[in-house]
C-alpha cells in the first residue's frame, strides 16, 4: 500500500505508477465497481491546513477527518453545513471518514435542501491527475468565477479524474437551537405533501424527511428548525399552524447538548435503518412530487424519504434493478453484491453524448488509464 | 485588446453562409445588414466593439440546434448572447462571427411551487423569472444588479450573483439542470427537477464557463418561498479598518445576513449628489440587511447593532418602515448608474478573504494614487467580492490604458493576498490576459481539456477566458 504523506510524495507515487490505482482516504465509503489495482491510502496527507473563522473559511488536506475537522469547527461554533452522511453503519464499514472521501463523493445530508450540497460549499481543489501533475482550481474565497469551475467538477467525480490532495471550504454558524416538528402516521401522499408545505413556507425549515417505519414501528415526519432560540421557537408555533391539517404534531426542542433531536437527524442523514441487512441499498433522486408514484411502482421494498422526498433510500431484495421502475431523475447503487455489481451499473447510464465526453475526460485527465479505473463503470 | 485574426475564408463566405442560416431559420432571424448588426457589436463592456458577420434569434431549441450544426460544417464561430450586459465583454463578437443571441426564447415552460422549481427558456430575464413566480409568495435568489435587462443564459454563463447570495449562494448553487445544446448541434439534457446530478457534475462545469462549451436554452432553476420580511441597517464608519473588522464580527456572531454592502467615501459622495439618500458623510459605510419575522428581524439587528457599536459607529440608523429601508438601499442600487454620470470607469470584480479587505482597500487607494486615477469602492463585503471602480476620461487619449495597468495590478494585488481575478462578473476578453496570474500554465492547460472535450474545434465563444496565445495552438490545429 502506497501511504504518501505530502502533496508532493503523492505526485510522485502517481507518476511512478506503473498500473491501476485504487485510492481510499478512511475507506469508510466502498461505492461504485470494484478497482483491481495498488492501493494508495490519503490517510497520512492530513491536518487542517488553514481556519479562519471571521472568514468562514477552512482548508484540508484530503486526509483529514471528518472528526478532526468538526472538533475544530466546534470551538468557534461553527460546522460544515452540508451535514456529510457517515457511511460506516450502512456499508458495514470500520475506519475514519476523511473530508476527501466527502468531496470525492460529494456526500451530503440532510440539509441539502436548504443550505446547499457539499458541492456548493467546496471553495477550491488541489489534485493530482493521471500524469502525477498537481493542479489546483477555484481557491478559498466565496465567490469565484475566475476559469472553468473544476472545483463543481472534482466533486462527485471519485478519483477518476484526478486524486484530491487539499480542498477548501465554507463553513457556517453553528445554530443555537434546533427544534423538530414530528408529525405521526402519514402515508407517503400525505408526508410528501406536509414536508412540501413546510418547505414552501417562510419558515427557513433546515430539514424535510419521513421515515414510513419509525422506531416505534410507524411513520414519522420529521420537519426541522435551526437558528436563535426564539426565532426557532416562534417558527415552530407558525409551522405547526400551519400543518396542523396534517394530524397532530410533537415538537422536540434541542438548545444545548446533543439530545434526542439531534441523534434522530444522524440517524437519517445515516441511513441507519437499512444497517445491518442483506437487501440491495438504493439511492434514487427524483423530482418530490414524483416521489409517491416512485414508492407505489417499488411495492415491498423498504424506503426512507429526505430532502421532502427529492432523495429517496431504498432497500430492496438483492438483485433487484429499481430503474425500472424509474421514470426522470436517477438511481446509484450504494450497497450490494459484486455479482450485482456486475450486472448492473452502479451509476445511472449517461445520454450517450455525455457519456463520450465523460470518457474523453477521462482519457485527458488519466492517460494511463491508472486513477480508480472502472470505478464509475 | 487583441483578438484573433478573422478567419478570410469564413468573411469571404459571408453571403453564402448568411444564405446556409436563413435555410434554417426565417428570413427575419437572420440579421446580417450591418446597420441592424451594429446593436451587437458590443455588450456592456462598451470600451470594445466589433461586428459580427451576422446575428440569428432562434426561437426553439431545435433552431438553435440547427444554426449550430450550419456553423461547424462550416468552420464558423458563434457568439452565444443573452442580453448583452456583461462587464466582462463575454459576448464581444469577433468579425468572423455568428452572434446567437435566445431573446426569443424567454417562456415559462413549467412552474411548480410543491417542487419549489421553475423551468425557464434562457432568454427570459432574471428579474421576470421572479416576476412570474412572486405574487405567489416565490423568488429566483440570485440577483445581479442589471437583473431588470440580464438574461438567465448570461447569468448561467458567468455563474453571476448578487447583493443577496451571502445568504442563498449564486447560479450556481440556485441551477438544477439545462438543456444545452452542442457546437455541433447534439442537444443534451442534464440535471432536471430534482437535487443532485448523477455521474459527473456537468452542470456545475457548465455553469460559468462563459458560453464556451455549449448553449444553454432552457434551465431549471431553484425558487424559494419568500420570508416573512427584510430590513436593513446602515452602519457608518471612520475608516475601511473598522468597517471590515465589523464585517468579520458579525460573520463570526452566527449571524448571517442576506447582503452586507460597502460603499467607500467617493461613492458615499457621488452618490449623495445624485440620489440623495441621506446617507453620513463618512469614510466607510455598511449596509447589512436581514431577513423573517418582525421580531427575528429585531433579534438579528440586535446581534448586528450590539457589534457595531464596538466598533464606535459614527452612525448607526436602522429603518424603521417601508420607505426608509428602501431609502437606506437608494444609495446603494444607484451607485453605479450615479458613478456613471460623473465619468467613465471601469468595474473591477476581484474577491478577497474577507480578512483582506482592509488592507486590500488601503493598498487600492495607494495604487490609485500612484497612478493618478480615482478609485471608488462599492461592493459585496460579505463574501468580499469587491468592485473598485476605477474613474478615468474615455476621450483623453491614454487614459484608458492607464485605467487598465491599474486595475490589472488591483487583480493581482486580489489573488496575491489569496483571491481571484472575477467573483461574478466572469473574465471574458476583459481579464483574459491576466488568467496567468492566477493559474498556473498546468491549471489553464486542465481547463482548456475540458474545452477540448466539449468543443473540439475551439468555435464557441472564441478569444475568451485564455489568453490568445496560451489557446493559440489549439485554435490554430482546430
Amino acid at each position: 500500500m502506497l501511504t504518501p504523506a505530502t502533496e508532493t510524495e503523492l505526485a510522485e507515487a502517481i507518476a511512478a505508477a506503473q498500473g491501476p490505482l485504487r485510492f481510499e482516504g478512511g475507506g469508510t465509503r466502498p461505492i461504485g465497481h470494484p478497482v483491481e489495482g495498488d492501493t494508495l491510502s490519503l490517510a497520512n496527507l492530513s491536518g487542517i491546513t488553514l481556519y479562519e473563522p471571521g472568514g468562514l473559511t477552512l482548508v484540508a488536506k484530503a486526509g483529514t477527518p471528518i472528526a478532526e475537522i468538526e472538533t475544530a469547527l466546534a470551538v468557534e461554533n461553527q460546522m460544515l453545513a452540508f451535514e456529510p452522511m457517515d457511511h460506516r453503519a450502512l456499508l458495514g464499514t470500520e475506519g475514519v471518514p476523511t473530508i476527501g472521501g466527502v468531496v470525492a463523493g460529494n456526500v451530503s445530508g440532510p440539509r441539502r435542501v436548504q443550505a446547499g450540497a457539499c458541492r456548493d460549499f467546496l471553495l477550491g481543489v488541489r489534485f493530482v491527475d493521471g500524469a502525477g501533475q498537481v493542479l489546483k482550481n477555484g481557491g478559498r474565497v466565496m465567490k469565484n468565477v475566475t476559469g472553468y469551475d473544476l472545483v463543481k467538477l472534482m466533486a462527485g467525480s471519485r478519483g477518476t479524474l484526478g486524486v484530491l490532495s487539499e480542498v477548501s471550504f465554507k463553513v457556517l454558524p453553528k445554530p443555537d437551537a434546533v427544534a423538530s416538528l414530528l408529525l405521526h402516521g402519514l402515508n407517503i401522499s400525505d408526508a410528501v405533501q406536509a414536508m412540501s408545505a413546510a418547505l414552501t413556507s417562510p419558515f427557513d425549515v433546515s430539514g424535510a424527511a419521513h421515515v414510513p417505519v419509525g422506531l416505534e414501528g410507524a411513520p414519522v415526519t420529521m420537519i426541522r428548525l435551526e437558528g436563535f432560540e426564539e426565532s426557532v421557537g416562534y417558527r415552530a408555533d407558525h409551522l405547526q399552524g400551519l400543518l396542523a391539517k396534517f394530524g397532530a404534531i410533537d415538537i422536540e426542542r434541542r438548545v444545548e447538548g446533543p439530545q434526542s433531536v439531534t441523534s434522530g437527524w444522524a440517524w437519517m442523514r445515516d441511513v441507519q435503518a437499512f444497517a445491518a441487512s442483506d437487501e440491495d441499498v438504493w439511492r434514487i433522486s427524483i423530482r418530490p412530487g414524483d416521489a409517491a408514484a416512485l414508492i407505489e411502482r417499488l411495492g415491498d421494498a423498504r424506503v426512507l424519504l429526505d430532502w421532502g422526498g427529492g432523495l429517496v433510500w431504498v432497500a430492496c431484495a438483492a438483485g433487484r434493478d429499481v430503474r425500472t421502475d424509474l421514470q426522470g431523475g436517477h438511481a446509484t447503487l450504494i450497497r450490494a453484491s459484486a455479482e450485482t455489481k456486475s450486472r448492473l451499473p452502479v451509476f445511472q447510464p449517461e445520454a450517450a453524448p455525455l457519456a463520450k465526453i465523460a470518457a474523453d475526460l477521462r482519457q485527458k485527465f488519466d492517460p494511463k488509464g491508472i486513477l480508480n479505473p472502472g470505478l464509475m463503470g | 485588446m487583441e483578438m484573433p485574426i478573422p478567419a478570410p475564408a469564413v468573411v469571404n463566405d459571408k453571403l453564402r453562409i448568411v444564405s446556409r442560416l436563413k435555410d434554417v431559420l426565417s428570413d427575419e432571424h437572420v440579421i446580417s445588414d450591418p446597420t441592424q448588426t451594429r446593436a451587437y457589436e458590443c455588450d456592456a463592456l462598451t470600451a470594445y466593439a466589433c461586428q459580427p458577420l451576422c446575428v440569428v434569434l432562434p426561437g426553439t431549441t431545435g433552431e438553435v440546434s440547427a444554426v449550430l450544426r450550419v456553423c461547424h460544417e462550416e468552420g464558423v464561430p458563434v457568439v452565444p448572447r443573452g442580453s448583452g450586459t456583461s462587464l466582462s465583454g463575454g459576448a464581444l463578437p469577433t468579425a468572423d462571427s455568428v452572434v446567437l443571441g435566445v431573446s426569443r426564447m424567454s417562456d415559462v415552460l413549467e412552474t411548480n411551487y410543491d417542487d419549489r422549481v421553475m423551468h425557464v427558456q434562457t432568454g427570459r430575464t432574471n428579474l421576470s423569472v421572479t416576476g412570474a413566480v412572486e405574487e405567489d409568495g416565490f423568488f429566483y435568489a440570485p440577483d445581479p444588479s442589471s437583473q431588470l435587462a440580464c438574461a438567465i443564459a448570461g447569468n448561467i454563463a458567468m455563474n453571476s450573483g448578487g447583493a443577496h447570495c451571502l445568504k442563498y449562494g449564486v447560479t450556481t448553487n440556485n441551477l438544477l439542470g439545462v438543456t444545452a445544446v452542442m457546437m455541433d448541434g447534439t442537444i443534451v439534457e442534464i440535471g432536471g427537477p430534482h437535487m443532485d446530478a448523477s455521474g459527473y457534475d456537468w452542470l456545475g462545469l457548465i455553469c460559468g464557463s462563459e458560453g464556451q462549451l455549449g448553449v444553454v436554452t432552457e434551465a431549471w432553476l431553484r425558487i424559494l418561498p419568500k420570508p416573512e420580511g427584510a430590513r436593513p441597517v446602515l452602519i457608518g464608519y471612520a475608516s475601511a479598518e473598522v468597517a471590515g473588522a465589523c464585517v468579520s464580527d458579525i460573520i463570526k456572531a452566527g449571524v448571517l445576513p442576506v447582503a452586507i454592502e460597502y460603499m467607500d467615501k467617493k461613492v458615499i459622495e457621488v452618490v449623495e449628489d445624485h440620489a440623495k439618500a441621506g446617507y453620513p458623510d463618512c469614510e466607510a459605510l455598511l449596509i447589512v440587511e436581514v431577513e423573517g419575522s418582525p421580531a427575528e428581524i429585531d433579534d438579528q439587528l440586535g446581534v448586528i447593532k450590539q457589534i457595531a457599536r464596538k466598533h464606535n459607529p459614527v452612525e448607526l440608523r436602522e429603518a424603521q418602515n417601508a420607505d426608509e429601508a428602501a431609502r437606506i438601499w437608494l444609495g446603494r442600487k444607484s451607485a453605479f448608474g450615479a458613478m456613471g454620470q460623473i465619468n467613465d470607469y471601469m468595474c473591477l470584480d476581484g474577491t478577497v478573504p474577507v480578512s483582506e479587505l482592509p488592507y486590500v482597500l488601503k493598498r487600492t487607494g495607494e495604487l490609485a494614487d500612484e497612478y493618478g486615477l480615482e478609485v471608488g469602492n462599492v461592493f459585496h463585503a460579505g463574501d468580499g467580492n469587491m468592485h473598485p471602480l476605477i474613474l478615468f476620461d474615455a476621450n483623453k487619449p491614454g487614459d484608458l490604458e492607464i485605467c487598465e495597468a491599474l486595475g490589472a495590478e488591483i487583480l493581482k494585488l486580489c489573488v496575491e493576498v489569496g483571491g481571484c481575478l472575477s467573483g461574478e462578473h466572469g473574465v471574458g476578453i476583459e481579464k483574459r490576459d491576466l488568467m496567468g496570474v492566477q493559474y498556473d500554465p498546468a491549471d489553464m492547460e486542465a481547463q482548456m481539456k475540458i474545452k477540448d472535450a466539449f468543443d473540439p474545434a475551439w468555435l464557441l465563444n472564441p478569444a475568451k477566458v485564455f489568453p490568445l496565445s496560451t489557446s493559440a495552438a489549439r485554435r490554430d490545429a482546430a
